[in-house]
């Protein structure tokens, strides 16, 4: 069922909060009006082009840059050498015996990864620049690569950065038959639980599972590749970027402690972004190289990365290689599980590169389920590839596939129906907030009625049957369960602050209403296609009681907004959206007493709804907000001791994580003949709290899904052995088109989060952190006749059929 | 990223092209058509030519015409107007819904017949139909015009019996008779949307047995290739599926298995189980045009 | 073989100059001149200002590139700037026409077909092409139709909606050639009980069917 929008107009201000109201960011998107950064031109605009490392491994003997120098057009050519920055690519959340690499701008001695930056050329065109590139030459001296992170921990492994090389990892791995393991490439090792007491429930357990399962490495792919506009004006020292960013105050500092800027005279802006999905969180070399090159050579200088750029350098996601094992009693009731996972990292730490398999993994590994006793071991190596961070979901997709793997496999192994299995283990409705044995609180959750829904949306029954009867006729339907948890509205500062973060995690918001009482809001999340601008508006209207049509939003500009953390980690509306509630309700209180003052009477006695503030009992005696706005730019006569004018800042720190959740269930029909895979139902249901648009949920969960539905069977980034990437086009890395997704039937159930004024969870990543499981459960189900197990993703056709006939089947 | 810089020259007729072939017979020279294989192999620099000839002006290369004894395809007939002919699709129907099946709508109305051939890729879908089709490759060089056999034509990854001073004009295919069906199937990239694998069948038939069979595969060898131990298995037997199920199991039999294909998309061996699904598929399909009774390829 | 001086000579020695051209641009003639090499996408965006089409990939595979030349979908990054002199060239900046948006412009924003919007424009020129040649598509055909341009936010369903609410209000929609499955007929548009309307009776012409339309596909995909 498809949600139907509404123009604003259609909707009272009482039902603007919830309400489908048609994005006011589409008008200018859909004519072309908007401008991305290619789109910005500058008088004098130089272009830069960066020379990349083709090899995954190699010590630079030298560089030649005279013939690039010599062609026309040629502004500059530029090497580490020439670079005089005080600062090197940051890592922003640290980890207990973290080993942090030195991560120049431009490769030094050395490139660790395929598309490394050895040389920039600036030109005064995009096609000379790339002409110059070609007339670099570089001296490389071939080094052995290792790429898989398991590999690259073991004691022949190629070192990747020799200044970490002195010996063992300062807490080094003890697990049994891993005392081959080398330090020199451990970035960090780390756990998480219990483990005498997980060691205790398998000792004990009735029934145990066990499964190898790798979460491939995956390649963003936001549309737009990532791009600068950087200017320089010698006057004032001040720098000006547009660059394609999900937190654009996050990048003013740390660009300003990379090359030297004051954070004052460095403006950021984001202009319209192409989507991100975390690959336009980090503090990437190239930004800040032609931020650099433009103060240097004093022009405008555009950086638009191609996508053969994208692929190479663009942070990727995942890439762990896990084993993972569940224990349960005889009754089917689970009491513990370990995993060990190694996780690659690349080549070099990224911004937030350190968390993603740790807090954010280790922490969701409880999923939906009371698990008495957990524990996880993560031992992150540097490999020989592109760094790997944050890619939509960040984490917790990780955490999740290995969850839905082993429960699936569970029931199959205590012989349950998996949906029944999954119920007898959910967290019981009545144990919120509910503690995990990995250090998260759930805020709130209520699991069987997303359970129940999804199975009354698929008719569980009659297609079990209807599997029964296919099987008979030789034909393989599969029906695969996702019941997932995540967490998400990044963060409690005090929390990530215990965790290593390098920054607080609150959001900004600033709630201006003008003399003429129309209104302008700044929030410090930075939107590249989530709709903030519409679902903002709405949350101050409702508060307000200001027509949603009245009430600009501002986001993306560090000139303008006051402070902010950015957009990732589906934290906008949760935190984003409360700093601007928690600001429009100060507004409310601040025109209250203004109001109060007029009317004569007390704050206590004046009430305020739609808009309108009036006495208690007198109805009649109000005063619209837009009135009280006037009075206070007029501050003739407002409180003695208040200050004129009518905005409010606040800097919301939320309380806890929020945790989405839902069930997601995936049927399939698989021809073991083909190894063809074809989609017969998606369901969805989703419990992301409150929902402020449900028509932008919609597209959310969607999008997620998609990405999702792509990891399960399309996408996966290969390295060969030297480190080069055999994925490096769309040509060759299965981007899904629109006949490789199924038609998404969605559904939702609503548990509000108690602890942010909306009530609000976070949608952005809950598709993907569901959608894998549900396809992988779906296939292994179809499979089941044949004793298939488990299948690594991507779910080619050839791995389908691979894992039948090594079963002995077809 | 971006082409490098070479020479553009427009022909506006064969034997302009012919002569500015000639003329920079010492340089390294593309011809330009639909583009649609050259330039993203200029733009990621595994091509840099000198001189780019535009033949798209051609007039004499343009068009679908009916010759009576068969059909003409100028070699600039762009993908999108042979899947527009009812002409092709009645007379040549693996060759039209090869031509449906490649690319995308963008690809198709850029893209054309005859730079597909010329090109010889061996993941594209053109060759196999050309092959089952029974098609001649029409060249024109500095001694007249030559007509080369589908059979003789394709030699190799990239590599045809076309001369660096030939340009090829137009193709042909033969008018089939009544009881002539065919099919294209194909298991497409999901990336590129070139053919893992792709099989034309083209059958005659009296609707209730096969008189003979010419199928062809994509995607397998370096080059398009005739499945001769499948059309054996058909000629002369019944028009069922039994038969079609039998001769199409046969689909790798003659091929090379060190020679086939592989890549990180397919292995040689399962690029061999898919030719014999394929093969199944494109069969079935053919037979259902011929009103058979086989059932449509569910599976 | 030849050295690559003897490469770097010739090339020297060839006519490297640029040529002048002429682009309609949404109806608005301009003269321009263009290095060989230089890119339809690069023309139009860098020299002539209309920066609607987006340039997602150097493969061609993405789309987001596409604009119409003499009407026809095509993906401006894999055509010289050259090859497109004397054509009408059609960009997203020119489906707004007399300060109304397009019906597929309304089907974007209504059905929430787009998110950040990079893909938007590329998608709606193929669009636009295709509903002119097929103006009662059903779902598998539209999303066959959309093959050559990616999205990487919406998951194409809305996408899909954002066609077929466009189909409907051009006159076309209603009787899909899958319609059948429920899912043209979404959002109670105006599909009758009966599964037609009399729009999309009068619009499926023979004319208008195109040949593949009389054959059963048997690709696998």
């Amino acid at each position: 069922m498809s949600i139907e929008t509404k123009e604003s107009e259609e909707i009272d201000i009482e039902g603007i909060l919830g309400s489908a109201v048609e994005r006011r960011e589409d008008p200018a998107l859909i004519t072309g009006e908007a401008d991305y950064t290619d789109d910005i031109q500058r008088p004098n605009m130089a272009h830069m082009a960066v020379l990349r490392s083709q090899y995954g491994h190699a010590a630079v003997e030298g560089i030649d840059t005279s013939g690039a120098e010599a062609m026309d057009g040629v502004l500059g050519v530029f090497t580490a050498a020439d670079l005089d920055v005080p600062g090197e690519v940051p890592v922003g959340w640290l980890l207990p015996s973290l080993k942090t690499p030195p991560h120049p701008l431009l490769a030094e001695d050395r490139v660790r990864y395929q598309g490394d930056g050895v040389a920039i050329v600036v030109a005064e065109e995009r096609y000379i620049a790339r002409d110059a590139l070609d007339a670099i030459e570089v001296d490389y001296e071939r080094l052995d690569a290792v790429v898989d992170p398991r590999e690259a921990v073991q004691a022949d492994a190629p070192t990747l950065h020799d200044s970490l090389a002195e010996g063992p990892a300062e807490d080094p791995p003890e697990a049994e038959g891993e005392s081959e393991e080398s330090g020199a490439n451990v970035a960090f090792d780390w756990e998480i639980g219990d483990g005498d007491a997980t060691d205790e429930a398998f000792a004990e357990a009735a029934h145990t599972v066990e499964v190898d399962l790798e979460n491939q490495r995956l390649i963003p792919n936001a549309m737009e590749p990532r791009a600068t506009v950087a200017e320089y004006k010698p006057g004032t020292e001040e720098v000006d970027v547009h660059m394609t960013s999900q937190n654009p105050h996050l990048h003013r500092l740390l660009m300003s402690g990379v090359l030297g800027v004051p954070e004052h005279k460095l403006h950021i802006n984001a202009p319209e972004v192409g989507g991100g999905f975390g690959s336009k969180i980090h503090h990437y070399p190239d930004e800040a190289l032609a931020t650099w090159a433009a103060m240097e050579l004093e022009r405008p200088v555009k950086w638009q990365a191609t996508r053969t750029e994208t692929y190479l350098t663009d942070a990727h996601g995942r890439d762990h290689v896990t084993h993972a094992e569940l224990a349960m009693d005889s009754a089917g009731t689970i009491t513990g599980m370990r995993v060990k996972t190694y996780a690659g990292m690349g080549a070099y730490l990224s911004t937030f590169a350190p968390s993603v398999p740790t807090y954010l993994y280790g922490t969701l590994l409880s999923g939906q389920y009371d698990v008495p006793a957990i524990h996880c071991n993560v031992v992150g190596a540097f490999t020989n590839g592109a760094p790997v961070d944050a890619y939509r979901g960040a984490g917790r997709p990780e955490a999740l596939y290995v969850v839905e793997r082993l429960i699936t496999l569970g029931a199959r192994e205590i012989g349950m129906d998996p949906a029944a299995f999954r119920r007898q283990n959910f967290v019981p409705s009545d144990d919120f907030p509910h503690e995990t044995p990995v250090a998260v609180v759930y805020d709130s959750g209520d699991y069987e009625p997303a359970l129940d829904k999804a199975l009354e949306m698929v008719d569980y029954d009659a297609l079990r049957e209807r599997q029964e009867e296919l099987r008979e006729e030789g034909r393989y339907l599969g029906i695969g369960f996702s019941s997932y948890i995540e967490a998400c509205g990044l963060a409690p500062s005090e929390l990530a602050g215990q965790l290593g973060a390098q920054a607080g995690l609150w959001e900004s918001g600033l709630v201006r209403v003008h003399p003429s009482g129309s209104v302008t809001a700044f929030c410090g999340t930075s939107g590249h296609g989530q709709g903030h601008e519409t679902t903002y508006a709405q949350i101050v209207s409702d508060e307000l009681g200001i027509p949603y049509e009245d009430i600009e939003i501002v986001e993306g500009d560090t000139d303008e907004i006051p402070q902010g953390m950015g957009t990732y980690g589906s934290r906008s509306a949760a935190v984003g959206g409360s700093a601007l509630s928690t600001s429009a309700s100060k507004v409310v209180e601040k025109a209250r007493r203004i109001a109060a003052h007029q009317l004569e009477a007390a704050p206590a006695d004046i009430e305020f709804e739609a808009g309108e503030f009036s006495v208690a009992g007198a109805p009649e005696r109000s005063m619209a907000i837009q009135e009280v706005a006037q009075a206070s730019y007029l501050a003739h006569d407002i409180p003695e001791d208040m200050e004129p004018g009518l905005e409010e800042t606040s800097f919301y720190d939320p309380e806890n994580f929020v945790f989405p959740f839902g069930t997601h269930v995936a049927v399939v029909e698989v021809d073991p003949e083909s190894g063809e895979i074809d989609f017969e139902r998606y369901v969805a249901v989703d419990d992301v709290g409150n929902q402020i648009n449900p028509k932008i949920v919609e597209g959310q969960i969607h999008g997620g899904i998609a990405q999702g539905v792509g990891q399960a069977l399309y996408e996966g980034a290969e390295y060969d052995d030297n480190g080069t990437l055999l994925t490096g086009s769309m040509q060759d890395y299965a981007v899904p088109k629109a006949e490789h997704i199924p038609e998404m039937e969605i559904d939702n159930t609503v548990t509000p989060s108690p602890h942010n004024p909306l009530g609000v969870k976070g949608v952005g990543e809950a598709g993907t952190i569901a959608a894998p499981q549900a396809v992988v459960n779906a296939v292994t189900d179809a499979l089941q006749p044949f004793g298939v197990d488990h299948i690594d993703m991507p779910i080619t056709e050839e791995k389908v059929w691979r894992a039948v006939n090594d079963a002995g089947g077809s | 990223m971006y082409p490098d810089s070479f020479a553009y020259e427009r022909a506006e007729s064969v034997e302009e092209a012919l002569a500015l072939l000639d003329e920079h017979a010492g340089a390294e020279v593309e011809l330009l058509a639909g583009g649609h294989s050259l330039l993203p192999t200029m733009k990621s620099g595994l091509a840099s030519p000198d001189v780019l000839i535009d033949i798209n002006s051609i007039d004499a290369m343009q068009g679908i015409t009916d010759e009576g004894d068969g059909l003409s395809l100028g070699a600039l007939t762009r993908y999108a107007d042979v899947d527009r002919s009812a002409a092709v699709w009645e007379d040549a129907t693996a060759f039209a819904e090869a031509t449906h099946h490649i690319g995308d709508v963008q690809v198709r109305n850029r893209g054309t017949v005859g730079g597909n051939i010329a090109h010889s890729d061996p993941a594209s879908d053109l060759p196999a139909a050309l092959l089952a089709c029974g098609g001649t490759v029409v060249a024109q060089g500095p001694d007249g015009e030559r007509e080369i056999p589908a059979e003789d034509f394709f030699e190799g990854m990239y590599a045809t019996a076309l001369d660096e001073d030939e340009l090829l004009t137009r193709i042909e295919l033969p008018r089939t008779g009544d009881g002539s069906v065919g099919a294209y199937a194909k298991k497409p990239s999901p990336s590129s949307g070139y053919a893992m694998v792709g099989v034309a069948a083209v059958l005659d038939t009296d609707g209730d047995a096969i008189e003979s069979a010419r199928i062809a595969a994509n995607g397998v060898m370096d080059h398009g290739v005739r499945l001769r131990p499948v059309e054996d298995a058909l000629a002369g037997e019944p028009l069922d599926r039994d038969t079609i199920e039998a001769a199409a199991g046969r689909a790798a039999d003659d091929l090379d298995d060190v020679m086939m294909m592989s890549d990180l998309q397919a292995s040689s061996e399962f690029r061999a189980q898919l030719v014999q699904v394929y093969a199944k598929r494109a069969l079935l399909g053919a037979a259902e045009r011929a009103g058979a009774p086989a059932p449509a390829a569910s599976d | 073989m030849r050295t690559a001086r003897e490469a770097v000579d010739e090339r020297d020695t060839l006519e490297m100059t640029s040529h002048d051209i002429e682009l309609t641009v949404n109806g608005t003639a301009h003269d321009l001149s263009v290095e060989p090499r230089t890119l339809l996408v690069h023309a139009l965006r860098d020299e002539l200002g209309y920066t609607g089409a987006n340039v997602g990939c150097e493969s061609s595979t993405c789309g987001a590139c596409t604009v119409q030349v003499d009407g026809d979908a095509v993906k401006s990054c894999t055509m010289l700037a050259v090859q497109a002199d004397g054509t009408a060239v059609d960009t997203v900046e020119g489906l707004r026409e007399d300060g109304e948006f397009h019906p597929i412009q309304e089907g974007f924003r209504k059905e929430h077909g787009l998110q950040c919007g990079y893909c938007t424009p590329g998608m709606m020129m193929t669009a636009t092409a295709f509903l002119e040649e097929n103006p009662d598509p059903g779902e598998a055909e539209i999303r066959e139709a959309l093959e050559g341009n990616l999205c990487r936010c919406t998951g194409y369903q809305n996408i899909v909606n954002a066609v077929e609410f466009a189909a409907d209000e051009m006159g076309g929609g209603g009787a899909g050639a899958d319609a059948g499955d429920g899912v043209a007929a979404d959002g109670g548009r105006a599909t009758d009980a009966t599964g037609g309307v009399v729009a999309g009776d009068e619009a499926t012409t023979e004319s208008e069917t195109t040949p593949h339309d009389d054959y059963e596909s048997t690709g696998g995909n």
